[in-house]
This record gives structure tokens, sequence and C-alpha cells, in this order.
């Protein structure tokens, strides 16, 4: 076992790599179906953040439980959900994850312990505390982990819920992915605190920034904060840094940052971090990688037909769903 | 003189002639600084007044509220952005426990003039979280005014008599109409709140409508036109304090009315008009019974067609009001 890849076999991170490749190459067809005019809504691209989202859920068992959030396509198929049914979400289809209701912003697939994006900053954050009380209470051998973006640290419900999963020891873990903005605010604007991670001193419990970009480092991190959770221990409160590639959404002209600074983030790319890793340390060949490119693209070609070809949500259910 | 301004320009104009007028007028929000905001309404005024005065805040909408009551009370006159109305519900506390009521609980020795401008309303395949039309709420609070602007001109006047008034001011824009044109006069000028308009005179049946559906009540006036019947279409304006008596007046009129906002039926608006025609004199002229047509009771849909749906469009009015001309008491 090679000592820099920790306890993953070389089946487990070509499938790492694969997941990181299916992310993006997910994204980009999102983008370009988009912008033909076939997606409505709005969207935010996880572009240059596919290691987090690999990372952190390498790191979960199937069982375990994530919460998710408006940049949340990654988590989602990270989790193990399936990208057809994704992209009939997007096409707001009546065969989609959500039934074509939620969109984007809404991605979930309960099934693989996705318990959904969400269109409110921290939105999940308090939920968070509460999944871990459930799984307390019912005395399960899971744990929670949830989602949020630097921006997610300055509401409110951010302070309650770390300082509440505190005091109950909750298996709960924070998992907060430093892109360095909050639309137009950059971080250091935003807050005093130079790593986020300082903030868990603020709760007694432990926090640990991470190179968000570096798929190990993360995938290290939350390993040890998941076995914190499910022995016991308690929350953790994990910092990953990384960068956007894209915008915000659709909407945004950028004006905040500059493009020298996009091209040096984009230099650390992940996914090519990753395969250069593995390439190096033989356990990828050049061939391997254009193999998963070519599977990561019929992949995606299948889920577009299968949306395109799905049904419409039938008017007469529009009152469905709203009480159980 | 006037011109022709979109919606979102005149409200910027609005926030730009205040600032220029009185210093105590400042900008608050997410991403109103160098962003412009998240529809491009404050565009500019951060280069214009620096940061000083267009202050981008962390996400935390409950300190926006906050720091607007803050300020508000010791002789500055906030506006602050809350860049979708769905995110309001994390300002309810500062909004509704203290702004409204401080004034009161203080015995008047104090006031509390802010504005809070909020994006609201479906339309943008936006989903659940991004389409709300939460006016009501607000209008059950004592303290708090509620604003809702149909047209440019009627959003920069009403916006300079919100930044003038003492009270707190809730102020919703719809999203659908920040493109919007329309022609707006020139310079500063004030359209005083709790003022009912009427946007178009008719004789047949009246309709009352909020915000957008002030836009599309009037393209539904134009079809009913060519069929003969001839809609009166009011605009209250101001929510809380209502101007009730110009629409009183036009049922007395017509005799029959439909009432129609883009927000969930149950609980909205749309009741509390009803029940104000119900109490006055306007009951004994009534000669059918008092229509509402309002988004359907479901959170708003991503899908573009149940989204659509949820909402009144133009035909929707349209059905309604030939419906209600035929009807008898
Ligand atoms: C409560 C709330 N406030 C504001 C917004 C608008 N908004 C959506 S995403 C976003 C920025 C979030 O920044 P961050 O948490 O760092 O996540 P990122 O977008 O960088 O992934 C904002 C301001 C929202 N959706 N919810
Ligand atoms: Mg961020």
């Amino acid at each position: 076992m090679n000592q820099s890849f920790a306890d993953l076999s070389p089946e487990r991170l070509r499938a790492l790599l694969h997941q990181m490749m299916l992310i993006r190459a997910f994204e980009e067809a999102a983008e370009q179906l988009y912008l033909q005019g076939l997606i409505h809504g709005t969207m935010h691209l996880s572009v240059g953040q596919e290691a987090s989202a690999v990372g952190a859920c390498a790191a979960l068992r199937p069982t375990d439980y994530i919460l998710s959030t408006h940049r949340g396509h990654g988590h989602c198929i990270a989790k193990g959900a399936r990208v057809d049914l994704m992209m009939a979400e997007f096409f707001g289809k009546e065969t989609g994850y959500c039934r074509g209701r939620g969109g984007s912003m809404h991605m979930a697939d309960v099934d693989t312990g996705n318990l959904g994006a969400n269109g409110i900053v921290a939105g999940g954050v308090p939920m968070a505390a509460g999944v871990g009380l459930s799984i307390r209470m019912q005395q399960q051998d899971r744990v929670v982990l949830v989602f949020f973006g630097d921006g997610a640290t300055n509401e409110g419900a951010f302070h309650e819920s770390l300082n509440l999963a505190a005091i109950w020891n909750l298996p709960v873990i924070y998992f907060c992915e430093n892109n360095q903005y909050a639309m137009s605010m950059a971080i250091a604007r935003a807050s005093k605190v130079e790593k986020l991670s300082d903030r868990a001193c603020a709760y007694g419990i432990p926090g640990v920034t991470v190179d968000g970009n570096d798929l190990l480092a993360v995938y290290c991190a939350t390993k040890e904060a998941v076995e914190r959770a499910r022995s016991g221990g308690g929350p953790t409160l994990i910092e990953a840094q990384t960068y956007r590639w894209k915008g915000h959404s659709k909407s945004d002209k950028q004006r905040y940052r500059t493009k020298e600074e996009v091209k040096a983030w984009q230099e650390r790319d992940p996914i090519a971090r990753l395969a250069q890793k593995m390439l190096e340390a033989s356990l990828l060949t050049e061939a391997d990688l254009q193999h998963l490119q070519a599977r990561v693209d019929e992949e995606i070609a299948a889920a577009v037909a299968f949306a395109k070809a799905s049904p419409e949500p039938d008017p007469a259910t529009i009152f469905e769903g709203v009480y159980a | 003189m006037s011109r022709e301004l979109t919606y979102a320009e005149a409200v910027r104009e609005a926030i730009d002639l205040a600032m220029a007028r009185d210093e105590r007028v400042f900008l608050i929000g997410e991403d109103v600084g160098v962003y412009g905001g998240a529809f491009g309404v404050t565009d500019g005024l951060y280069q214009k007044y620096g940061p000083e005065r267009v202050r981008d805040t962390p996400i935390s909408e409950a300190v926006i509220a906050g720091v607007a009551t803050g300020a508000a009370l010791t002789g500055m006159r906030p506006i602050a952005e809350i860049q979708f109305m769905d995110f309001i519900t994390l300002s309810m506390e500062q909004l509704v426990l203290q702004a409204a009521k401080l004034r009161f609980m203080l015995g008047g020795k104090v006031q509390v003039p802010f504005v809070l401008r909020t994006p609201a309303g479906a339309g943008t395949g936006a989903a659940a979280q991004h389409s709300e039309s939460l006016e009501n709420w607000f209008v059950h609070v004592p303290g708090l005014k509620v604003v809702m602007p149909s047209t440019p001109a009627d959003a920069k006047g009403l916006l300079l008599a919100s930044i003038e008034d003492p009270n707190p001011v809730i102020f919703v824009e719809h999203k659908l109409l920040y493109r919007t044109k329309g022609a707006v006069p020139e310079g500063y000028y004030t359209i005083p709140l709790s003022q009912t308009e009427v946007k178009r005179v008719g004789r047949d049946l009246t309709i009352v409508a909020t915000s957008l559906m002030v836009v599309r009540a009037l393209e539904a006036a134009e079809t009913l036109a060519k069929e003969g019947i001839e809609v009166e279409v009011v605009d209250p304006r101001t929510l809380k304090p209502l101007d009730a008596e110009p629409i009183v007046r036009s049922v007395c009129k017509t005799g029959r009315v439909l009432i129609v906002h883009e927000a969930c039926k149950t609980g909205g608006f749309g009741g509390e008009l009803a029940a104000v025609i119900a109490e006055s004199e306007a009951f004994d002229y009534l000669d059918a019974p008092i229509r509402r047509l309002a988004g359907l009771d479901i959170p708003v849909p991503y899908n573009r067609e149940l989204e659509r749906r949820m909402v009144p469009q133009v035909e929707d009015i349209v059905d309604a009001a030939r419906r209600l001309v035929k009807e008898a008491r």
C-alpha cells in the first residue's frame, strides 16, 4: 500500500477519480444545456471543488447522511446519486429526483442518504443537529455530514447549531467548503478569523483546515472526524480551502476578482492533481485515463438523452406533496 | 419632464437622489456594492458613494435588519436590501418584535425610519425558496408599513416617500417587473404612501390587483375591452396602511370585484381586501360575490409549466373576469 494514498485501494482511487470527472462533466453539460435554453432557472456550479465533495463522501458509509447546499451537484454524485435522474430533475421532468418540483437547488437522493441541497445559505446546518440527535436517540450506527460554504458561517443559525451539537456531543461533521467567496464577498472581508476552522474553539470542538483541492487530504481529515463522531466523540468542524472556477450563478459578471486569481487556482485543478499523482505511482495509465473520460462522456450523454425523453409532470398533480 | 426607465432604474434613481440629498441615508445588504445587487438594482452606487455608505454585509439577514433598526433608532436613515424576499424569514425577529414595536413600546419617544427593499415573486424558475411573496405577513404587524409598487414611476416616487417616512417600511419589488419600462418623471418627487390609484377606468367590473398582477390585469382589461367588458383596475400601491376609499368607491360604481394577487390565496392580502369591501357601504352595491384570484396554495414549483400554473396569468384574469360579469348574486 502506497503511504500517500491512505487506505484507499487502486480500484477505489480510480472510482473516486471517476466520480470527480463525472461531476465536472455533469456540470459542464448542465451549463451548456442552460446556454441552449433547455434548462431554466439558475444553477451554481462547483467546477474546481470536486475533491472536497468526493473526498468528504468517500469517508462516509452508504448509510450515513449528508445535507448539501445550493452548490450541491458534486455532493449528490459523490454520495452515490444517478446522473440520469439528476439530469431529469434539471429538466424539470417527472422522472427527476424531485419529480421536477425542486430543480438544481433542491436536488436530493434520500435513498443514498442525501437529504437534499438547499436554496438557503446555512439552511442545512441547523437541521444537521437534528439529524445527529435522531441518530443518537435511535441508537443508529450513523453519522451526518453537513456541507456549507464560507458564507454560511456568518449566519446566526450556524453558531447555534455548532454549539448545540457540541454540548450534546452529536455525531455531526460540519464541512465548510471555503471557496474564498460568498457571491462577491471575499471571505477576508466577511470574517476577521483567518482560518474558519478556528471558529471551532468557540464551541469547544476540534477544527481542522485542509487543502480542499487535494482529495487525499480531504479524505483523511474527514475520516478522522467521522471516526470521532461514530465513536461518540462529538462534532468536528472541517474547513476545506478551495475555489470555484465559474461565476457564482448564471448572472455573475465577476467584477470582484481577477482573471489572474482564477487562473492561479485553475493550476491547482483537483482532478489533474489526483490523476497526476496516480500516474506517477503507476496506479493509472494514460490509456486508463482516456478510458475513464470516454466512460464519463457516455454516462452524461445517456443522462441527457434520458432527461430529454422523460415526461413532464402532469399538471393535475400540482397539489401533490404539499402535505403527507 | 419624464423619460422611459426600467423599474430597476427607477428604484436606483430614487436611492441615488435620496443619498445625494440626505447624508443620513445609506445602503446595506448582501452584494449591494461592486456586484450591484443580485438584480443589478444598486449598480454604480458603490462607485459613486463609496464603501462607507454602500455597505456589503456578510450573509447575515438577522443583523441586516438589526443594523437598519439600530441605526434608524439613533438618527440614520438606512435602506436595507434583503436579496430575495424568501430570506426575510431570517430577519423576522428584528423586524416584527423590535423595529415594528419600538416606538409604541417606548411610549412614542423614538422613531425607526428605515426602508427594507426586497424582490419577491415567482416566474424565474428559481423554485420554492427563491420565489416567495410574503407581503401579507407584514401587513399583519402593527407598526410596519408595506409598499408594493407596480410601475417604474410609482417605484421611484413611493421609494422616496418611504425613505422620508418616519416608520419602518417593507418595500416589495417584483423580479419580473425589474425590466418593465415606463415614463418616469425626472428629479426628486414623492408619491404619498397610503394612496390607492385607479390605473384604468371602467364601469363593468373592478379588479383590485397588487404588484405584477396590476400589469397583468391591465393587459387582461385590453382583451376584455374588445369584448365590450370595461374593467376598472385599482392598485392599492401601499398595502398598509390601506387607502380603502377609492376601492370602495370603485366597487360601488361597478358592483363587481375581482381581487388578484400572486401570493398564495389562503391568508393572502385578498382576504383582507374582501373583508374591507364586505364591511363597507359597497356591500349593498354588490351584484355578485367578491371573487379572489391568487397563487395556488402550494410552494412554488421548479418545473416551468407548474410554476406558470401556480401564479395567475393574463388569461386566468380574463377568464375570471368574464365569469364574474355574468354572475348574479
Ligand atoms: C439566507 C440566504 N441569504 C442569501 C442567499 C443568496 N445567496 C445564495 S448563495 C450565496 C453565497 C453563498 O456563499 P457560500 O456560503 O460561501 O457558498 P458558495 O456559493 O461560495 O458555494 C448567497 C448570498 C441565500 N440563498 N440564502
Ligand atoms: Mg463560498
